[in-house]
């Protein structure tokens, strides 16, 4: 578990670094065409071949992960944060207001949330800008995963608030500010970072699968569920096999992330 | 018992109230709304156009059109799919059985996997017997379910197996650790030492108790696979509802994605209070 466990932190290391220095890395951008390479196969310059526009597919996956990678942690940070307020505030004050948000979150729970997703999408405007859909499709998946982190935060902080230490702090005559602050808030700090990172890869491949419905990220500017909207066509891919890298990294960065959290799980406290 | 089942009972009326209430709200809200399409007509007179904006004048008001809104789902009322000219309930009939069926496929052959494997895995025991559904299911839920329904439609095979495999992992995960912490609960352990059966042990003491506890995967399958319903419907081209839905959210058919979502609601909400009330009956019987 060690040694799977070394190998993907490396990995997602290593992609991560990858994306981030993309610039420097690469020598051409994700949206510039060569007109005379247009759906060329692999070579020294293109390692991954061209598209259909002439692009860099290989310089496309680096600013592709750069937005996968960077914008599904900030909505798991959004999540956690709605999560944290929400449960948070439900588990401590208990009694009618955690029996309603607990029925609230039950609710949103039984909605499947693509379809919640799709809904929402469907209201704000679908002719945006590149950097404004990804704005979007990163705010809505933040905005409507808070779900899950909520129900595991209300029952930490419900037991975290039975606790005897809370109890001897509320004994000593401690205000509710400070003990939420001071003694609640320390506490909760590794069910939140949990939280936090299992809602990344649960992003990662929503953005994926909205990318590849068309409602994702909008071109030029590519992301993983874009990207992946090219193997639509087998028959392209049976002739350019290199057109899954996209797919392959994308498992293989989920996978990783699992992993640690897997190994994060055994760790004994 | 009754309490309990009064309690799902307002809980998916509840549901029904303000999945009826968003609903309507992003409907009123949605852009295009209120806008008819005879006004464009140049042959109306003024006074024609102004009758047709007085008859839509009541749904302006958000409560009015709320009361509206539930009287007419109350009748199977749905509302009108204004991309695809044609009541909602219409399409809905067209299509859902289309699903239902796929959903059923999926969620039960997803169930029959990941349960399969499970109790091989507890059965056998043995580390290595483990890896193999581990990793697969590791990388089922590596891939999202759009790129399983491209797999799918690849090697020819149908898209309702697709859902299974999205099911399956989760199910395996979740079977494989209940039965495995009941495989090793005293009452078994002492079984064994009256030497019984490793499948009478394996089936009468550690499934049987564990089996409402496992109902409970029912609900949270079935919310899976209708997520999952819309991309691999999508791609596999299969005209059920999550085609559907999909083709109203890039058309910006809100009446039709506001009432499927609230009705696939309900109908999820129906499905999680059945598998709770299994094994709230269990633990009462216990």
């Amino acid at each position: 578990m060690k040694i799977a466990r070394s190998l993907a932190v490396v990995l997602l290391a290593l992609v991560s670094l990858a994306s981030l220095g993309a610039g420097w890395l690469w020598h051409s951008s994700y949206s510039d065409q060569d007109r005379e390479s247009i759906s060329a196969p692999p070579s020294a310059r293109f390692p991954l071949g061209t598209d259909d526009l002439g692009r860099d597919r290989f310089a496309r996956l680096l600013y592709g992960t750069r937005v996968s990678l960077l914008l599904a942690p900030a909505a798991a940070l959004l999540s956690t944060l709605l999560a944290a307020l929400v449960g948070g505030t439900a588990g401590y004050l208990g009694g009618r207001w955690e029996k309603m948000v607990t029925a609230g979150i039950d609710l949103f729970l039984s909605l499947p949330w693509l379809f919640l997703l799709l809904a929402v999408r469907a209201l704000l405007p679908l002719n945006t800008s590149p950097v404004t859909s990804v704005l979007i499709t990163f705010l809505l998946l933040g905005c409507l995963g808070w779900a899950t982190p909520a129900r595991v935060i209300r029952a930490g902080t419900r037991s975290l608030a039975d606790a005897d230490h809370v109890l001897q702090a509320r004994a000593c005559g401690i205000s509710r500010t400070r003990l939420f602050w001071r003694h609640l808030v320390p506490n909760l700090r590794p069910i939140l970072l949990a939280q936090f990172w299992v809602a990344v890869p649960v992003f990662i491949l929503s953005e994926a699968n909205l990318g590849l419905l068309g409602l994702g990220v909008s071109e030029p500017l590519p992301s993983w569920g874009s990207m992946l909207r090219e193997l639509e066509s087998y028959t392209a891919v049976q002739g350019n096999p290199w057109m899954v890298a996209p797919a392959i990294l994308l498992v293989l960065v989920v996978i990783s992330f699992q992993v640690v959290l897997r190994s994060e799980d055994r760790t004994p406290c | 018992m009754l309490p309990v089942l009064l309690g799902h009972l307002r809980r998916i009326l509840v549901t029904l109230l303000i999945g009826g209430l968003a609903g309507a709200t992003l409907v009123r809200l949605g852009p295009g709304f209120g806008v008819d399409g005879r006004e464009m007509d140049g042959r109306l007179s003024r006074d024609s156009i102004e009758a047709i904006r007085a008859e839509r004048a009541s749904e302006n008001n958000i409560g009015a059109f709320y009361l509206h809104y539930l009287a007419g789902l109350a009748r199977g009322d749905l509302g009108f799919s204004r991309s695809l000219n044609r009541p909602v309930s219409e399409l809905l009939k067209e299509r859902l059985p289309l699903t239902l069926g796929s959903l059923a496929y999926g969620v039960l052959g997803g169930i029959g996997i990941g349960l399969g494997l499970a109790l091989l895995a507890v059965w056998w025991g043995s580390p290595g017997w483990e890896l193999i559904p581990g990793m697969l299911s590791g990388v089922c839920v590596a891939l999202p379910s759009a790129v399983i329904a491209l797999i799918f439609l690849w090697i020819g095979a149908p898209g309702r197996w697709a859902i299974a495999l999205v099911v399956f992992p989760h199910v395996y995960r979740y079977a494989k650790n209940l039965l495995a912490a009941s495989y090793r609960s005293p009452h078994v352990l002492g079984a064994q030492a009256k030497g019984l059966g490793s499948l009478r042990v394996l089936f009468a003491h550690v499934v049987l108790p564990a089996a409402p506890e496992l109902a409970a995967l029912a609900g949270i399958s079935v919310t899976l696979a209708f997520g999952a319903a819309i991309p691999i419907e999508v791609i596999c081209d299969t005209p059920g509802v999550g085609q559907l839905v999909w083709k109203a959210a890039l058309d910006r058919d809100l009446p039709v994605l506001v009432n499927i979502t609230v009705l696939i609601a309900l109908m999820t909400m129906i499905v999680n209070s059945l598998a709770d009330l299994a094994l709230s009956t269990r633990r009462s019987t216990a």
